[in-house]
């Protein structure tokens, strides 16, 4: 490292050799940054599982555009669409199918834990409009009372999940039906329901009596290869003569869903908060570290002032601390980050992990700020004369 | 003369804790000279060698280095200045994570553009001037006091400054060290014309100077000019 460091720089490693000096300080300081590191990780974690939790039903459809009523800020929040209006958008030149989307939470009392499934009910002969997984399944569930299940749902044991097969079904009462699984397919816990399940829009209404087959919650559309998504949603909403309909092309909605769920939801402000807090406390951490670095090394500064080391020189000096505070820190925290965010993950069953941008963002910006933060540092060094800091 | 100061005055804090330290300064400094700097505690000696060897700002009168005016010089032009100097301060100032080698290496290495070869090849050079060349590679804390001064010694002798400034160096040595170091300084002067300005309450090195400024109250009330190759 030391050599590295003389060869990267052109000199003694001045930096390193202050920095390794006394191991207990560095140890402490490398702990400081990497604790700054994880907490960070732990909530941006946080933050991105919500990201993933709430965009992961929107994969399970394959739409162009999404009709749904104003009130309508997530994909399971909100009134109804009268199938009316999807009769009125079919008419455009470029929309070749529609869909009802029907959403409910059905409960399936499990005596100690009851597992809530966030249920979509759609029409199982317009497979174009479902994900290839779930596509192949979709002759299944058009028999009645018959269920896809989330085989990553919270409360759900791999193994039991596993056995659900065609011939090895699996049956439970919930609203005074029993509903029969004979398929999984892969969803996962969110912040909401404990997973999901599929159903076919007949046996949706089953399920919610209340419910009318004229007003499912969304309408999703299909549009011809080729067509302009924007273009057409745009067409859309001067057509349709209900002019208080979200008419969004099906990554937008899925986008204003994300930014609905941690702009305006308690849970995402709250998570929101706990990233700026994490970065926060992380920043106080780094600099505290390397201030007190330079404070404790002020007066050999000093001697190189006076011998006539220049401003470069310093900076130089602090550069090379913080890249070496910030890699070497980093890996621990890292480590530790992903432990921390794959237990939280398996007690939660929430989808936590470190991915690559987590990690190459923290990276960067732990280099960045030490790097600002010992520029701040050595301002004092900068402003005063070498006499007054002996 | 490599230095001349004129109607030097200094000031420490501001507001109702101003103080004056220096009062009307004048002197001047041959080339090549041994000049000591006396006088008791807060007589404004280290604040007089801290002015003159560019490592405090000058606030009235004027100072004139090598040819370089100080009085309202840039923090470049300072910087540029210091390079030519050497400086021994009474606690050695050595960076504790280096080597002694590395400490003196330090001394050459602040004029860009030196090998690192040679670099080390003076910085032992330097060491073993002042009979250290068996200590090359301990850090400060496995040093004794004297040897740390020696090593701070090499440190400003290493980059053949014009001028060297020091400040209390004997204080932590003992008379044989102490008569080293001062006559290494009386060398330096004599081979390589190196001035050196140098404060000291220690008697002992009186008969090696050229030169013996004395200061009360921060003005100078006593120059004496001795003869010089005294050593």
């Amino acid at each position: 490292m030391s050599r590295l460091l003389q060869w990267i720089f052109g000199r003694l490693p001045i930096g390193w050799m202050q920095l390794t000096h006394k191991r207990g300080r560095f140890f402490a300081a490398l702990s400081g940054v990497a604790f700054a590191n994880v907490l960070v990780f732990v909530q941006l974690g946080i933050m991105n599982s919500m990201a993933t939790a709430t965009l992961r039903p929107y994969e399970f459809f394959n739409a162009d555009i999404m009709i749904s009523a104003s009130d309508a800020n997530a994909l399971s929040e909100g009134g109804n669409v009268a199938r009316q209006w999807m009769l009125q958008a079919l008419a455009h030149p470029d929309v070749t199918a529609g869909l009802g989307l029907f959403v409910g939470d059905v409960p399936w009392d499990r005596g100690e834990r009851d597992i809530t499934f966030t249920t979509f009910g759609i029409d199982p002969g317009q497979t174009g409009f479902l994900a290839p997984e779930i596509a192949s399944d979709a002759a299944l569930f058009q028999m009645q009372d018959v269920a896809l299940l989330d085989r990553l749902a919270r409360g759900l044991s791999r193994d039991e999940a596993a056995a659900i097969r065609p011939q090895t079904p699996l049956s439970f009462e919930t609203k005074g039906r029993t509903l029969t699984a004979l398929d999984t397919f892969a969803g996962g816990g969110g912040f909401g329901g404990d997973g999901f399940m599929l159903v076919s829009d007949q046996t949706f209404l089953s399920l919610f009596p209340d419910r009318s087959s004229a007003a499912p919650d969304h309408i999703l559309l299909r549009l011809r290869p080729g067509a302009d998504v924007e273009a057409v949603a745009k067409n859309l909403r001067g057509l349709i003569t209900d002019k208080t309909l979200r008419i969004r092309s099906f990554a937008e909605a899925a986008q204003e869903d994300l930014r609905y769920q941690q702009t305006q939801r308690p849970t995402g402000v709250i998570f929101g908060f706990g990233v700026l807090i994490g970065v926060l406390v992380g920043l106080v951490i780094v600099y505290q570290v390397l201030s007190a670095d330079v404070a404790d090394h002020l007066r050999e500064y000093a001697t190189f002032k006076a011998m006539g080391y220049g401003p470069r020189f310093f900076l130089g000096i602090v550069i090379e601390e913080a890249l070496v505070l910030g890699l070497l820190g980093f890996l621990p925290g890292l480590a530790a980050g992903t432990a921390i965010l794959t237990l939280m993950g398996k007690v939660t069953t929430l989808p936590l992990a470190m991915t690559p941008t987590m990690a190459i963002t923290v990276f960067v910006g732990t280099v960045v700020f030490s790097v600002l933060s010992g520029v701040i540092a050595t301002r004092r060094l900068a402003a005063a004369d070498p006499a007054d800091l002996f | 003369m490599i230095v001349e100061a004129r109607g030097l005055n200094h000031w420490f804090a501001t507001g109702e804790a101003r103080k004056q330290a220096l009062f009307d300064i004048d002197l001047a400094l041959p080339r090549g000279s041994l000049t000591v700097l006396m006088g008791p505690s807060g007589s404004g000696k280290t604040t007089v060698l801290t002015l003159i060897g560019c490592l405090r700002a000058v606030q009235e009168g004027s100072v004139r280095l090598m040819g370089h005016e100080l009085q309202g010089a840039s923090e470049a032009e300072l910087t540029a200045l210091r390079q030519r100097l050497g400086f021994i301060f009474q606690s050695h100032n050595l960076h504790e994570s280096l080597t002694a080698m590395q400490n003196v290496i330090m001394g050459v290495q602040v004029r860009p553009g030196v090998p690192d070869v040679l670099a080390r090849r003076a910085a032992a050079r330097a060491l073993d001037l002042v009979g250290l060349s068996d200590r090359l590679d301990y850090l400060p804390a496995n040093l004794s006091g004297g040897q740390k001064q020696r090593v701070a010694v090499a440190r400003a002798l290493v980059g053949n400054p014009q001028m060297v400034f020091a400040d209390e160096p004997t204080a932590a040595l003992d008379k044989d060290s102490a008569d080293d170091v001062v006559d290494l300084l009386k060398r330096l002067g004599a081979a390589r014309g190196t001035t050196t300005l140098l404060v000291t309450h220690d008697n002992r090195i009186l008969d090696r100077a050229d030169r013996i400024l004395t200061l009360e109250d921060g003005r100078i009330v006593s120059v004496k000019e001795q003869s010089r190759g005294s050593m």
